[in-house]
């Protein structure tokens, strides 16, 4: 019987010094139908790049698994499974415990094999939220689990999610004559909820492949930290957003420089903002307006000024009345003007 | 036990316990070095998790227990387990299994040797957490293996024998074992447990071969196959499942020679059949009362027998034609119900029906709903439904599904 192990051992990564350190290596390859400009299969590319190739990933239903697994032609490079829609957690926990008790008990050769888990926004916000929530509670496990967020279903036709925002035109919530916004309901916070109610996860983090280096060192320093880890990515949909897909990073990078996407990890229960996120609440850099953003976008098209005026309030509150800006919210006359320590 | 020579280490014996069937399964999972187990809370069958709980603790059972927040994390955290190369189990009862019933679909197709215990369960609503069948009769159709037990021994060398046949690189599907709700799972009896060494010269280690989820072999486990492939992998699992009946022989002709237990036909009891004109079929713990009855009207010199079906999945379709053939009138006894199906009767009688149409004789088939949601099936209960299938024997008319025990 091999020795025992507290828990399976972790990957040494470190953070990738400069996009000319970044390994040429390529474990998210060819053979996959996504659309022109897809953000997200650049999200799975730099994910599984940045873990390298001794990694397992589990994908659940969505357009990242309908997209890249075509029989005969998937692009994974590294062994991949599929797992329902609303059980990235459970694959993920799953897995990182057969590993664990085949190593303890010498059926497998220790050593340290990342688990990836990845789900959509419908996927990770919606059904499968209670199974992540759980799986970050399971803290003898080390795996990550990766929410890719175009804010719609969209491998079955542009449907609205749980993270889908305010007034989007999806094939549920299509501009009316009689109700011009159909989807009335503002965007989940899920890191800011999966971080704040799981003490005991030691990372979560929001990331845009816009900014490439830092959302693979997000990832690594995830796959490295021990235990069950969190992270959310915003991936511009040239398809569901409707927009030209030579702008999917100029979109990215505008929803963070209006500060509809912050930049944030809580690592070990420190909230650290990063990017171009750090250089706005340090008053280096403005927020640009949502106008923006919104304007570049087919499913604001029916939007008039005053919709882009009720999004820009929403987010000016987010930054100017939530007790950490952009990230926990409730307002800071809850706390009666105090400041949290 | 002559058969006990043939054991590689003698030294070692059979332990007798007092034991509930929830109980006999948790000892076989520690019998069976289980790597992964998965737990929620539902009448009956959480009891399992208990007993598994209890050895966890006391260090009795070396296996990842996690306790999750649903039956359908409970069966997806297994699943996946098992694609990485750990022996698993896992279970449920009634609604629970409804609601893990997604993470059911996709475990045969996966080629998943899960093997769960299903404390059989009315579904909801109303509620009622008594015993009926439909919970698990509802994976009949999705390449399950599908098994029911008797007592607490039969759980527990079930279990043995369902990770043997499920992990069989011919077979490589999940099974589930139907345990009745409290009759079984809560009613201790003494139990013979078998040394663990036994256990492994009849149980080998999960291997899954070239169908690990591992660095080592990275493969793509279930990409889109749409309509270019579906059709072919279906029937691989048909095959697999046909296979299953071969690979379950050779696994109780082994456990006889390992344990030195026999359970002849391994796909069903037959109690005193030889000589009776009539016999009534049921699954589970329906054998207590029935057994009593036939023997009390054996000794009124009614010829009267029962048979009692354990594998559901695979179908004993030929064994059982075979013998149905040879009395003058059938009845069989549900303790499950199909709205709306043929004859307005439960699922093993359609199941029987349609295994009796290729018969070389087709006695009279008489359909009997008993005893649902846990209320008991008594001695009158079953010489009600003897008569009923006497009459059927002699030419009489009878009708073809009748509600036994039910108040007007």
């Amino acid at each position: 019987m091999a020795e025992a192990i507290a828990t399976t051992p972790l990957p040494t990564l470190e953070p990738f010094k400069g996009v000319k350190k970044v390994p040429l290596g390529e474990y998210f390859t060819s053979g996959h139908r996504t659309c022109q400009g897809c953000e997200s299969a650049l999200v799975m590319r730099l994910m599984v790049k940045a873990a390298g190739p001794r990694t397992i990933v589990l994908g659940s239903t969505g357009c990242m698994y309908v997209a890249n697994t075509t029989y005969y032609s998937t692009s994974w490079v590294v062994p991949w499974m599929h797992t329902q829609l609303g059980s990235s957690g459970s694959a993920g926990l799953g897995t990182a415990a057969a590993l664990r008790a085949l190593m303890r008990k010498g059926k497998l050769p220790t050593e340290p094999i990342n688990v990836i888990a990845f789900c959509g926004d419908g996927g990770g916000a919606d059904m499968g939220l209670s199974a992540i929530s759980a799986a970050l509670t399971h803290t003898e496990y080390n795996f990550l689990i990766l929410l890719y967020d175009n804010e719609s279903y969209a491998n079955t036709d542009i449907q609205l999610s749980g993270l889908t925002p305010y007034g989007a035109h999806t094939t549920f919530s299509p501009p009316g004559t009689a109700k011009r916004i159909l989807h009335q309901r503002w965007k989940k916070n899920v890191a800011g909820m999966l971080a704040a109610g799981h003490p005991s996860c030691r990372y979560v983090a929001t990331v845009c492949a816009s900014y490439a280096v830092e959302m693979m060192n997000r990832v690594r320093k995830a796959l490295s930290i021990g235990g069950p880890t969190f992270i959310h990515s915003l991936d511009p949909c040239p398809k569901g957003w409707d927009y030209d897909p030579m702008l999917s990073h100029e979109l990215g990078e505008l929803a963070v420089e209006c500060g509809i996407w912050p930049l944030y990890e809580v690592e070990d229960h420190k909230l650290k903002l990063y990017g171009r996120t750090k250089g706005i609440a340090q008053g280096r850099s403005k927020r640009r307006p949502v106008r923006d953003y919104l304007v570049r976008q087919g499913r604001f098209a029916h939007f008039t000024d005053d919709d882009i005026d009720y999004f820009q309030a929403k987010v000016d509150e987010m930054w100017e009345r939530w007790i950490i800006p952009g990230v926990i919210p409730f307002a800071s006359e809850i706390t009666n003007g105090r400041s949290p320590d | 036990m002559a058969k006990v020579a043939q054991r590689s280490e003698p030294a070692e014996t059979e332990r007798e316990e007092l034991i509930s069937g929830s109980e006999a399964i948790a000892v076989a999972c520690k019998l069976a070095d289980v790597d992964v187990i998965t737990a929620y809370p539902i009448r009956p069958y959480d009891t399992v998790m208990q007993y598994v709980a209890r050895l966890v603790a006391n260090g009795e059972l070396d296996c990842e227990y996690i306790v999750a927040e649903s039956e359908h994390s409970q069966f997806e955290i297994v699943k996946h387990a098992s694609a990485a190369g750990a022996r698993v189990f896992c279970g449920s009862s009634g609604v629970g299994w409804m609601y893990a019933f997604e993470a059911l679909t996709v475990t045969p197709a996966l080629r998943i040797p899960l093997v769960a215990m299903v404390g059989n369960r009315a579904l909801d609503d109303p509620g009622a957490f008594g015993v009926e069948h439909n919970d698990a009769l509802a994976v009949r159709d999705l390449g399950w293996l599908l098994v029911w037990v008797d007592t607490a021994q039969e759980a527990l060398d079930t279990a043995l024998i369902a990770w043997r046949v499920a992990e069989d690189r011919r077979v490589f599907l999940p099974c589930a074992i139907g345990c009745d709700g409290a009759f079984l799972t809560h009613s201790q009896s003494i139990v013979r447990v078998p040394p663990s060494s036994w256990v492994r010269q009849f149980l080998p280690p999960y291997n899954r071969g070239d169908l690990l989820l591992h660095p080592d072999n990275p493969i793509t486990v279930a990409p889109q196959v749409n309509e270019d492939w579906l059709m072919e992998l279906r029937k691989h699992n048909d095959e697999a499942m046909t296979r299953a009946r071969q690979v379950l022989r050779e696994a109780y002709t082994d456990f006889e020679r390992i344990f030195g237990r026999t359970y002849g036909n391994p796909f069903f009891e037959e109690y005193q059949t030889e000589d009776a004109e009539v016999v009534l079929v049921g699954m589970g713990t329906l054998s207590m009362p029935v057994k009593v009855a036939v023997r009390q009207m054996r000794q009124q010199g009614l010829q009267v027998g029962f048979v009692r079906l354990r594998w559901f999945r695979p179908f004993p379709t030929q064994e059982l034609a075979a013998t149905l053939s040879r009395f003058r009138a059938v009845g069989v006894i549900d303790r499950d119900y199909s709205f709306g199906s043929p004859h307005s009767s439960g699922v093993l009688a359609n199941e029987i029906r349609a295994a009796l149409y290729s018969a070389p004789a087709r006695p009279p088939l008489v359909a009997f709903i008993c005893g649902l949601g846990g209320r008991e099936v008594t001695v009158p209960n079953v010489r009600e439904m003897t008569e009923l299938v006497r009459r059927a024997a002699a030419g009489e008319p009878v009708e073809s599904t009748y509600w036994i025990g039910i108040r007007q």
